[in-house]
C-alpha cells in the first residue's frame, strides 16, 4: 500500500451532516447514501487492493441534479469523485474520505438511435454491452468492447478512453464518440461535439475523453454505431517461443492485414487458462496466438489462409482454424478467462497494462523473467499483440506480509521497462492512482505542468477527482505564472531570419 | 519571416515573442493562409523543421518533423504499402504539420477517422516558449490527457508542433468505385446511408449534383470482388450500380472531397448530420453549387452571396459551416468558424490560455482570439 492519497480536509469531514442535508434537498428520496454500513459497497473500484469509504454517495437522476450537486459542492469547496460502474482497474473511481462520490448509475436510458446516420444517443449509465444490445436487432453494434463490457458504462468508457481486444481495427472510445454533454465542477452544463464529424473550434471532447473524471462529469454521450460484420473467424497458433510469435504478428501487419483481434499468451497464461476452462490449448508451446478476422465471408476465408501461411513461415508448431462459431468462441474462452484462471492458481494478482513497440517484445519478456526471479514472484503474460499492449499478471499472496508491496515494486519496474523501450505506462486501463506516481517516468515536469494547466481551465479549484493521475498537485495560480524577464532576450546576438 | 532550424530554435523564437509581447503566426506551406481574417503579424515558417525521425512500418508508427511536405510523407509511406488513413489532401507545398493543425481529412474520414484520430503524439512549443511532449510513439496509449486531440485542428492557436507521431495503416491492395445515379439529394443520402450501413464495408461515399453517387470498396482482391458483387443486392431500390473506371472516378472523388471545382466567390465547408444535407441543399439560393462527401456529413457550397445564410441554415439543422474562401472584406467581417455556445467558447478560451497565456499565437485570424478576454472575464 505505497500509494498515498491527499490528507482529508478536517473542515469537510466536520460538516458531513450539513452536506448530506443539502444534497438531499437536491436529490430527494433514496438518492443520498450516508449510513456507514451502506457506504461499504462503494469503497473501492476494480483496483480492490485500495479501499476507502466515501464521505457520502449521491445518485442523481437528471442533468439538472448533477449540475446542482456540483454547483453546491463547488461553492462549499467540497471534493467530488465521479463513478460509473466502478470497474476501473487503476483506481480512477477510488473514493476519498472527504469527497462526495457522485454515481451516474441511474442514467440508464438509450435516448435515441439513428440507423441511417449510424449514431446512438445514450445516458452515461448505460452499459457498453447494452448499446450493442439496443442496436443489434437492426444489424449494428458499438465497436469498443472492454472485457468488462457487461458491467462497465459508457460514461466510464468516455472517462477512461476504454479499448478492448478489437481496438487495433476499430479504435478506442475516443474514435467512436461524436458528442457529449458534460457538467463542469462549477455546475455549468456544456455540450461538446454533436452528431456531425469534425466540429470547428478546439477539440474539447477529445481531451475530455480519457481524462479520468478530472475535467467534467459526463451526462450524455453520442456514439457511432457500425454495421455488424457479416462473419468472424479465428485461428489458434502455437509457437515454440514468444519471439517467433512476435515475428508472426509483425509479418501479418507488414503484409497489410489488420486483424480484428490478435492476442498472445505466454506459457504460464496458457497453462492457467487451459486448467481452468479446458478448451484444448496446446500445452507444449511457449506462446499462443489467437488471430481473429471479421468482415465478409470471402474476406475472412482469404485472410485466414494468409495468416496460416505467415504463421507457418514463422515456425508455428500448431495451427487450428475455427470452422464454426462454437469453435471460435472456444478459442476465445481461454483468453477471456485468463484473469480468473490466474486467480485460481494464486491468491492474488496485479494486472499491469504497459504498451511497448512490438519489436521490443523479446527483450521485454526476457527482462521480465529476470525481474520475476529477483522478486521471487511469478508472472503470467497476456498481450494484445497487434497494438503492443502488455498485460503482465503478477502473482502474489496478500496474506504474506510485504508481498503486496513487493508485487507493486515489481509492477513499477515492468512499467519503467515499458517506458525505457519507448512505450507507455498504460495502454487502456488508465493512470488513476495505480500509475500516478510513475508519471514522471514518462513525462517531464514541463509536460505534466502543461497537462495540469488544462485541468485548471476546467476545474481551477482542483475539486474534481483529486489525487488521481498527477503525482504532484500544483495550485493553479502557481501554474499560471510566467517565468520570463521582460525584454531581456537570452541570446540577442543570434541572427533571427 | 522567421525560419527556425530546429525545435530549440523555435522555442527561443516563441519565448522571445512572449517576453516582448509580440504575436506570431505559425505557418507550414502557407497553402491555407487565406483562411480566416486578414491580419498583419510576424510569420514563423516551420519548413526548416524537415525530415523523418523514425519510421518502422511493422509498428504502424511514423515520427516526422512538422515542416516536412505532405507529399513527401505520403510518398514515403506509399513506398512501404502504407497510407495516412485520414486521406489528407492539400495544395502543393502543404506540410504534414499544417495539414494536421488544420484538421484536414478526405473522403475516407467517414470510416477511418480524421487527423485527430491518427495523431498519436507530438513535441510542441507552448506559448510560454516551453517544449512539451504529449501522447506517445505507440498505437495504444491512455497515459495522461490526450493533448494531441487538442492540437489537431487547433490551427496553431495553442502551440507550435515541432514533431508529430502519426499512426499509419496498410494501403488497401485494391480499390474499386461503384457508382449509381439518383434523382435527388435525398435519394443520394439514402443510398449512401444504405451503403455505409451495410455489411459491404464501404469505406467512402460521395455524391454530386448531377445525381452521381460514388461508393468506394477497398481491400484485398477476393474481398473487394465479393463485396462489389453483394452491393447491388444490398442497395436494391436505390438505383442500378456499376463499376466506374478509376480514370473516370478519380476526378469525381476529388471534386466531392475538396469542393475545389465549385464556382462562386464564397465557399463554405459544412459539417452536419448526414440526414440534414438534403435540407441544406434545398435551402440554398439559385445558382449555388455543392458537392457532398462523408455520406452527406460534409457539404461543400460555392456561392456568390456574401451573407451568412448558409451558416444560419447549417446551425438550424444541427450542423455548422466554416468559411474557407471569401473576399477579404467578408473574411474580416465573418468568423471562419461557426460560433459555439457561449459556455463552450469561454471554456475554449481558458484552454487556449492554458497553453498560451500571453496570446503569442492569437493573431486575430480567428474571432476566438479577440473574444478570449471578454469570455474569460
Amino acid at each position: 500500500m505505497t500509494i498515498a492519497m491527499p490528507v482529508p480536509d478536517a473542515e469537510t469531514l466536520a460538516k458531513r451532516e450539513r452536506i448530506a442535508q443539502a444534497l438531499r434537498s437536491i436529490v430527494p428520496g433514496e438518492g443520498v447514501i450516508d449510513a456507514p454500513e451502506a457506504l461499504r459497497p462503494w469503497e473501492s473500484d476494480g483496483l480492490t487492493a485500495y479501499r476507502q469509504p466515501p464521505l457520502l454517495v449521491v445518485l442523481p437522476e437528471t442533468t439538472a441534479q448533477v449540475s446542482a450537486v456540483l454547483a453546491w459542492c463547488h461553492a462549499e469547496s467540497v471534493k467530488v469523485v465521479p463513478r460509473g460502474a466502478g470497474t476501473s482497474l487503476s483506481g480512477g473511481a477510488l473514493p476519498l474520505a472527504d469527497a462526495v462520490l457522485l454515481g451516474l448509475g441511474k442514467f440508464k436510458r438509450v435516448l435515441e438511435i439513428d440507423y441511417e446516420d449510424r449514431v446512438a444517443v445514450v445516458q452515461p449509465g448505460v452499459t457498453n454491452l447494452a448499446i450493442t444490445q439496443a442496436v443489434e436487432g437492426r444489424g449494428f453494434y458499438y465497436a469498443p468492447d472492454p472485457s468488462s463490457q457487461i458491467a462497465c458504462t459508457i460514461g466510464g468508457n468516455v472517462a477512461e478512453n476504454s479499448g478492448g481486444v478489437h481496438c487495433l481495427k476499430y479504435g478506442l472510445t475516443t474514435n467512436n464518440v461524436l458528442g457529449a454533454e458534460i457538467v463542469l465542477m462549477d455546475g455549468e452544463i456544456v455540450r461538446l461535439g454533436g452528431r456531425h464529424l469534425d466540429p470547428g473550434g478546439l477539440d474539447l471532447l477529445g481531451v475530455v475523453v480519457g481524462s479520468e473524471g478530472l475535467l467534467g462529469v459526463v451526462t450524455e454521450v453520442t456514439v457511432r454505431i457500425l454495421p455488424k460484420p457479416e462473419t468472424a473467424r479465428a485461428v489458434l497458433v502455437g509457437f515454440p517461443d514468444a519471439e517467433q510469435a512476435g515475428a508472426c504478428v509483425a509479418q501479418v501487419i507488414a503484409e497489410g492485414i489488420i486483424p480484428a483481434g490478435m492476442e498472445m499468451m505466454d506459457r504460464p497464461a496458457i497453462h492457467a487458462a487451459e486448467a481452468f476452462v479446458q478448451v484444448g490449448y496446446p500445452l507444449d508451446v511457449g506462446a499462443l496466438l489467437i488471430v481473429e478476422v471479421d468482415g465478409p465471408a470471402a474476406e475472412c476465408d482469404f485472410l485466414i489462409g494468409e495468416i496460416a501461411r505467415i504463421a507457418g513461415a514463422n515456425g508455428a508448431v500448431t495451427s487450428r482454424v475455427s470452422d464454426n462459431e462454437a469453435e471460435r468462441m472456444a478459442f476465445w474462452a481461454g483468453r477471456k478467462a485468463a484473469f480468473p484462471a490466474v486467480g485460481r492458481i494464486s491468491p492474488d494478482y496485479l494486472c499491469m497494462d504497459g504498451t511497448i513497440p512490438r519489436r521490443r517484445l523479446p527483450d521485454v519478456l526476457r527482462r521480465m523473467e529476470e525481474l520475476s526471479a529477483e522478486y521471487g514472484l511469478r508472472v503470467a503474460n497476456v498481450f494484445h499483440a497487434g497494438d503492443g499492449n502488455l498485460h503482465p499478471l503478477i502473482l502474489y499472496d496478500a496474506n504474506v506480509p510485504g508481498e503486496l508491496d513487493k508485487a507493486e515494486a515489481f509492477g513499477a519496474d515492468i512499467l519503467r521497462l515499458c517506458v525505457a523501450v519507448g512505450g507507455v505506462l498504460t495502454g487502456e486501463h488508465g493512470v488513476g492512482i495505480e500509475k500516478r506516481d510513475l508519471m514522471p517516468e514518462m513525462f517531464s515536469e514541463a509536460d505534466l505542468k502543461q497537462q495540469q494547466r488544462v485541468k485548471c481551465a476546467f476545474d481551477p479549484e482542483l475539486l474534481l477527482n483529486p489525487g488521481k493521475v498527477f503525482p504532484v498537485l500544483h495550485r493553479c495560480a502557481e501554474l499560471g505564472r510566467m517565468h520570463v524577464h521582460h525584454g531581456a532576450l537570452p541570446h540577442p546576438e543570434l541572427p533571427r531570419f | 519571416m522567421l525560419e527556425p532550424r530546429d525545435a530549440a530554435d523555435l522555442a527561443q523564437i516563441v519565448a522571445d515573442a512572449a517576453a516582448q509581447g509580440r504575436r506570431l503566426e505559425l505557418r507550414g506551406g502557407g497553402t491555407k493562409a487565406g483562411f480566416g481574417a486578414p491580419r498583419a503579424v510576424d510569420v514563423v515558417s516551420l519548413r526548416g523543421l524537415h525530415g523523418v525521425v523514425d519510421y518502422d512500418p511493422a509498428e504502424l508508427v511514423l515520427t516526422v518533423r512538422a515542416g516536412t511536405p505532405l507529399a513527401e510523407v505520403e510518398a514515403l509511406v506509399a513506398g512501404e504499402g502504407q497510407m495516412l488513413a485520414f486521406e489528407p489532401w492539400g495544395d502543393t507545398g502543404a506540410t504534414i504539420g499544417g495539414t494536421v493543425a488544420a484538421g484536414v481529412a478526405g473522403s475516407r474520414r467517414v470510416t477511418a477517422g480524421s487527423a485527430r484520430d491518427h495523431l498519436l503524439g507530438l513535441t510542441a512549443i507552448s506559448g510560454r516558449g516551453e517544449v512539451f511532449v504529449a501522447g506517445a510513439k505507440v498505437v495504444k496509449n491512455v497515459t495522461g490527457y490526450d493533448l494531441p486531440k487538442l492540437m489537431a485542428g487547433s490551427w496553431g492557436r495553442l502551440g507550435a508542433m515541432a514533431e508529430l507521431t502519426l499512426k499509419v495503416l496498410p494501403d488497401p491492395r485494391e480499390v474499386v468505385t461503384m457508382a449509381l445515379r439518383v434523382d435527388s439529394p435525398a435519394a443520394a443520402h439514402a443510398a449512401m446511408a444504405a451503403a455505409l450501413g451495410s455489411t459491404a464495408d464501404v469505406s467512402a461515399a460521395a455524391a454530386l449534383p448531377d445525381g452521381t453517387v460514388l461508393l468506394r470498396v477497398a481491400g484485398f482482391a477476393p474481398s473487394v470482388a465479393a463485396r462489389c458483387a453483394a452491393l447491388p443486392g444490398l442497395l436494391a431500390g436505390h438505383g442500378a450500380l456499376s463499376v466506374m473506371a478509376p480514370v473516370e472516378a478519380a476526378p469525381l472523388w476529388r471534386r466531392a472531397m475538396t469542393g475545389a471545382d465549385l464556382t462562386g466567390s464564397v465557399r463554405w465547408d459544412v459539417h452536419l448530420p448526414p440526414r440534414a444535407a438534403p435540407g441544406l441543399i434545398a435551402a440554398l439560393p439559385e445558382g449555388a453549387e455543392w458537392s457532398m462527401d462523408w455520406g452527406g456529413g460534409r457539404l461543400w457550397v460555392g456561392i456568390d452571396q456574401e451573407d451568412e445564410a448558409v451558416r444560419a441554415a447549417a446551425a438550424a439543422l444541427g450542423g455548422e459551416a466554416r468559411l474557407v474562401l471569401a473576399p477579404e472584406a467578408m473574411r474580416a467581417r465573418v468568423p471562419a468558424f461557426q460560433p459555439r455556445a457561449r459556455g463552450v467558447m469561454a471554456l475554449e478560451a481558458r484552454v487556449r490560455r492554458a497553453f498560451d497565456p500571453q496570446d503569442v499565437f492569437a493573431t486575430g485570424r480567428f474571432a476566438e482570439d479577440a473574444d478570449a478576454d471578454s469570455l474569460s472575464a
